[in-house]
């Protein structure tokens, strides 16, 4: 039967069918070049436009910041998501960047008969650079992934508009306490790495390597000074504003249900990600 | 009413224009997205204290209008006075007093699925006024058991039917007591007989506490059961606007092809 009706020709007089009528030539790509051309072109304007979105919304949070009510009870209980509830996975990637830094080095240094310095590059490292990094992407894996899915699903329910109208600013109560956790708590984290990294880096030295566990602490104690923990320190801090804002901020314009939140928790961790690496580097050229 | 209300200090005397019958006039509003216009000069006078249904098809603007109206969004040109005040351009900061007039029924509630629906409830007396813990749960206790919820104070959204979210939704849009209450397509995904119970609520919620109703729908029934303003948008424009029984009795093609399609009788 299917295969009938599949092969009758239409008369000659009959009319022709509805679709046939309606049907329209399907538009016509612009060729490969072209097409290479505007990506090329368009991707910076997208980016200046990302960025210009991401600086206009924390200077809106910084004004709604300042301004009554301030939520004191939320703060500490983002603090809490931000800052407490990441202790685990940050202490843990610590203790294995540490570990396995110290590793590296101590068999590295030993070529060159100088594995005591093992303690004092272990300390700069981690104070300089990777705590505040590691920490920095651990926390933006951990909570930027979820403040972007939290904010994108009261988005696209409601939520956000009934916040709206009832009077209360969705910038106050959803981003402020979100960035501010994230400043205060993000050079903790970065601290609470550098202490953990550090006795891991200590731990593989003096137990595997059998290493003298005074020179190690000592070196250390020598090299590091307040600069290099106030460089981490400061790249924690604007890179846990950073993280927060680019989390609430595809959370907050998030659209198009569970897959336009599925798409700005993904870009959440991605542009969190990158921002922290690439802002590692200027910040790094006003502390050298 | 007196014994629950938010503050115990007596109120202001009514300024003129609080006491103008028409309590929210829109003038010529356009809203378009990316050149496309939706609202193409809405003109329109929400009655004070009256119900005002606005009805109209799928992609008319309803939902915009609605949003322009609570100014989710700022409109493209045009006018929303509210008691006096246009509201069209204003910053957001000088939106807060004017916002606390309105309360929303979201379609699908709009609840905060974090808190349970004792805190919902309480979230807008704990954000505006300074009653103590024992006033807010009493407050809060009164709304539920007005809108027979108050069994499900502890539980979260989640864990109550879509009618019963509507309800809790009603109670924390009613919680400060506002002027202006606007419900969104309050009966859609409602069975025949929550959307009757839904419909007797916004009657009962518009007599017992003199607010003025703003109802987005397209169920007739609700229109003509609750209505006593009906206007109805078509492509972004204010087609008709009367009471239900002279919509029944319209010439106009567009509005008796409406309510035709949607199983109404018009009369003759």
């Amino acid at each position: 039967m299917a295969n009938e009706t599949a092969t009758k020709e239409p008369a000659e007089n009959e009319p022709k069918p509805q679709s046939e009528k309606t049907e329209v030539e399907p538009e016509k790509l612009p060729n490969i070049a072209v097409r290479f051309a505007e990506w090329v072109f368009a991707a910076p304007v997208i980016a200046l436009a990302e960025i210009g979105l991401v600086m206009r919304l924390l200077w809106d949070t910084v004004l709604w910041g300042i301004r009554r009510p301030y939520r004191i009870s939320l703060v500490i209980s983002m603090c809490e998501f931000i800052g407490v509830q990441s202790m685990i996975i940050v202490g843990l990637t610590g203790a294995s960047v540490g570990a396995v830094f110290g590793l590296q080095l101590v068999e590295g240094f030993r070529q060159l008969g100088a594995e005591n310095q093992t303690g004092s590059v272990v300390s700069i490292a981690l104070a300089r650079e990777l705590a505040p990094v590691f920490s920095s992407l651990m926390i933006s894996a951990r909570a930027g992934s979820a403040i972007a899915t939290e904010i994108g699903s009261m988005r696209v329910t409601n939520q956000i508009d009934a916040l709206t109208t009832m009077s209360v600013n969705p910038i106050q109560y959803l981003i402020f306490p979100r960035v501010l956790a994230g400043l205060l708590m993000t050079p903790i984290m970065a601290l609470f790495f550098y202490l953990i990294g550090f006795a891991g880096a200590y731990a593989v030295a003096t137990e595997v390597y059998g290493l003298d566990g005074g020179i190690f602490i000592e070196r250390m104690r020598w090299y590091v000074d307040a600069k290099d923990l106030l460089q981490g320190l400061t790249k924690a801090a604007i890179f846990g504003v950073t993280l927060t804002i680019i989390s609430c901020r595809q959370g907050f314009y998030a659209s198009g249900g569970a897959a336009g939140v599925g798409l700005a928790t993904n870009r959440a961790v991605v542009q969190s990600s990158v921002a922290v690496l690439v802002l590692d580097y200027f910040i790094t050229t006003f502390f050298v | 009413m007196s014994d629950t209300k938010a503050s115990t200090e007596k109120a202001p005397p009514k300024t003129e224009a609080e006491l103008d019958p028409v309590h929210i006039r829109i003038r010529e509003l356009k809203k378009g997205y990316d050149d496309t216009p939706v609202l193409r000069g809405v003109t329109l006078d929400i009655e004070r204290g009256f119900i005002n249904v606005i009805i109209g098809g799928s992609g008319a603007g309803k939902s915009v209008l609605t949003r322009q109206l609570l100014r989710l969004e700022k409109p493209d040109s045009g006018e929303i006075v509210v008691d006096g005040t246009d509201i069209a351009m204003l910053d957001d900061w000088k939106l807060v007093p004017i916002r606390k007039k309105f309360g929303m029924v979201f379609q699908f509630g709009a609840l905060f699925d974090s808190m349970s629906v004792f805190d919902n409830v309480a979230f807008p007396l704990r954000e505006h006024t300074k009653m103590n813990r024992s006033e807010v749960h009493d407050r809060v206790m009164a709304r539920l058991a007005t809108l027979n919820v108050a069994h499900a104070a502890h539980k979260l959204p989640a864990q109550i039917s879509g009618g019963m979210q509507k309800r809790v939704a009603i109670a924390r849009a009613l919680v400060l007591e506002p002027e202006i209450l606007v419900y969104d397509e309050p009966t859609s995904g409602l069975d025949p007989v929550s959307s009757r119970i839904v419909d007797d609520l916004i009657s009962e919620t518009a007599a017992s506490f003199g607010v003025t109703s703003v109802v987005i729908t397209h169920d007739m029934a609700s229109v003509f059961k609750i209505g006593h303003r009906v206007n109805m948008l078509y492509k972004g424009l204010i087609e008709a606007s009367c009471t239900p029984d002279e919509i029944l009795r319209s010439q106009n093609p567009i509005v008796i092809d409406f309510l035709t399609a949607s199983g109404v009788k018009m009369k003759q």
